[in-house]
């Protein structure tokens, strides 16, 4: 009984929202310092590639964001299901919380993916199966925003919203694959952005710190995000 | 990783404009999602 | 229980016949604009050849998501749908027997049409089978995924662009099948596994979006 009651403790906006703030100070910080690492080892530990030269740089950026933006999609459809199944209002706030971060890092991705494309394959937007899976996720993302955005009831915008999300994240693995197939029968351009640089071991220590880096930013601001929620409704 | 001074650092052997193209809209987005998180913050203070 | 689909699908069918201009409406908007890609791209025919599968397949996904937003919106407005909520009848198969008299009147229509624009595109006649085939499966997968954006949707302001935002992502795949199925064909390949596919996606969509179509509208009328 005293368990149920401990965990559910934090469940309630009002004591979850001190919370919060501490720690999304600490993520504040702890983002920082990460990317100061990341960015160090990948700008002047990391080697030069030997086929891509020096435009590679920019996987330290595109890939982390491209895992935060799948990431945080599925940690946005938990927390909208957890609130839809167990009626409580601070899990659907979460899922609220994190939507806009995780369509930054899905535009980040896109914006990135196409500047790394130019110089390395000829053109910014090449049809590559990742970057038009990810393109489909951005407009899941901002249907789920829009859709809240549009609905005046609080309640039935988290409810209509995690509804939006399970099913969402239950085609992203159809979408996904529907569009790898698709990329093989239409080999236009035979070039794929899947077909990274062969890693040095200190890129792929570049892009881990960067990818904890916009783990602990996106909980950061999802959980600043989440307190002027809680502000704005109660 | 040794660079032959600043200027071949911002060069990124002649790819500096993605390199840094990404880089400066990357910082950007985050920079204004971080404003726009306090403004809200603000305005939900009153 | 059977019955009480049976009454729902006779009942919307009967509302649709009587009003023939909404019916009519979709399928002349799927003839339009299959008639504007050549308008745009030029008449080259081998370029219209080639785009023939894609361009049907948007035409008939754009028709399909017209009409969306009349599934309940009619019943929505005059307490019908409240009924059904509250009535005997278990809401999932309601919700089945709706969605199977949309694709009636709006998907149906769209295969039997799709050979004429497939004319147009002077789309190779081996091919037409193929086409049927694809948008037979298809529609019906459209119909049951953009039902459950039309029930989320219900009754909100700018309610059919946002219902086409939610809805486009995931019509993704079926397009994909869809019109890859009859690339196949026309590249001389089997198109089993696409059709195969799209079967597969009418079973599970079938199964499982009946839940969530209902789901969201008991979210939207509460």
């Amino acid at each position: 009984m005293s368990a149920a009651v401990k965990w559910f403790w934090f469940a309630s906006p009002q004591t979850f929202f001190p919370l919060a703030g501490t720690i999304a100070r600490a993520c504040w910080i702890g983002a920082a310092l990460l990317a100061v690492a990341g960015l160090t080892v990948g700008f002047f530990v990391a080697p030069t590639d030997a086929q891509q030269g020096e435009a590679y740089r920019i996987i330290f950026i595109h890939v982390p964001a491209a895992w935060m933006s799948m990431f945080l999609y599925v940690v946005m459809a938990f927390w909208a299901a957890i609130g839809l199944a167990f009626n409580t209002r601070l899990s659907s706030m979460m899922a609220s919380a994190v939507a806009p971060t995780g369509a930054l890092f899905t535009f980040i991705a896109l914006w990135t993916g196409a500047l790394w494309g130019r110089p390395t394959w000829g053109a910014y937007w090449v049809w590559d199966a990742r970057l038009t899976s990810e393109l489909i996720l951005l407009f899941l993302y901002l249907g789920f925003m829009a859709l809240q955005a549009a609905i005046d009831d609080p309640r039935r915008a988290d409810r209509a919203g995690a509804v939006l999300a399970i099913v969402g994240v239950v085609n992203v693995p159809v979408i996904y694959y529907s569009v790898k197939w698709w990329n093989t029968l239409h080999q236009g351009a035979s070039v794929s952005l899947t077909r990274a640089p062969s890693m040095a071991s200190t890129m792929l220590t570049g892009m881990l710190l960067m990818a904890l880096a916009f783990w602990l930013y996106s909980i950061a601001a999802s959980l600043a995000r989440v307190r002027c929620i809680i502000r704005e409704r109660e | 990783m040794s660079w032959g001074g600043w200027s071949e650092f911002w060069a990124m052997g002649g790819k500096g404009f993605y390199v840094w193209g990404s880089y400066a809209v990357t910082l950007a987005c985050l920079a204004l999602e971080v404003y726009f998180l306090r403004r809200r913050s603000r305005e939900a203070k009153t | 229980m059977i019955a009480a689909a049976r009454a729902i699908v006779r009942r919307d069918l009967l509302l649709a016949l009587r009003r023939p201009g909404d019916v009519g409406t979709a399928l002349l908007f799927f003839v339009i604009v299959a008639s504007l890609f050549p308008l745009g791209i030029g008449a080259e025919p081998n370029l219209l050849r080639a785009v023939a599968p894609g361009v049907i397949w948007v035409a008939a996904l754009l028709s399909s998501m017209l009409s969306l937003s009349r599934l309940f919106a009619a019943d929505h407005a005059d307490g019908t749908l409240e009924q059904m909520l509250l009535g005997a009848a278990p809401l999932g198969v309601v919700v089945a027997a709706k969605v199977l008299a949309h694709w009636l009147i709006s998907g149906l229509p769209l295969v039997a049409i799709a050979p004429l624009i497939a004319l147009q595109y002077d789309l190779p006649a081996s091919l037409y089978g193929t086409l049927a085939v694809s948008l037979l499966l298809g529609t019906p997968v459209l119909s049951l995924i953009g039902a459950i954006g039309a029930a989320l949707t219900l009754g909100l302001r700018g309610g059919g662009v946002l219902l086409a935002l939610l809805v486009l992502p995931l019509y993704v795949p079926v397009l994909i099948m869809g019109a890859g199925g009859v690339d196949m064909a026309a590249a001389g390949l089997s198109p089993q596994g696409q059709l195969q596919l799209l079967a597969a996606l009418l079973v599970v969509a079938a199964a499982f979006a009946p839940w969530a179509i209902a789901a969201a509208l008991r979210i939207s009328t509460e």
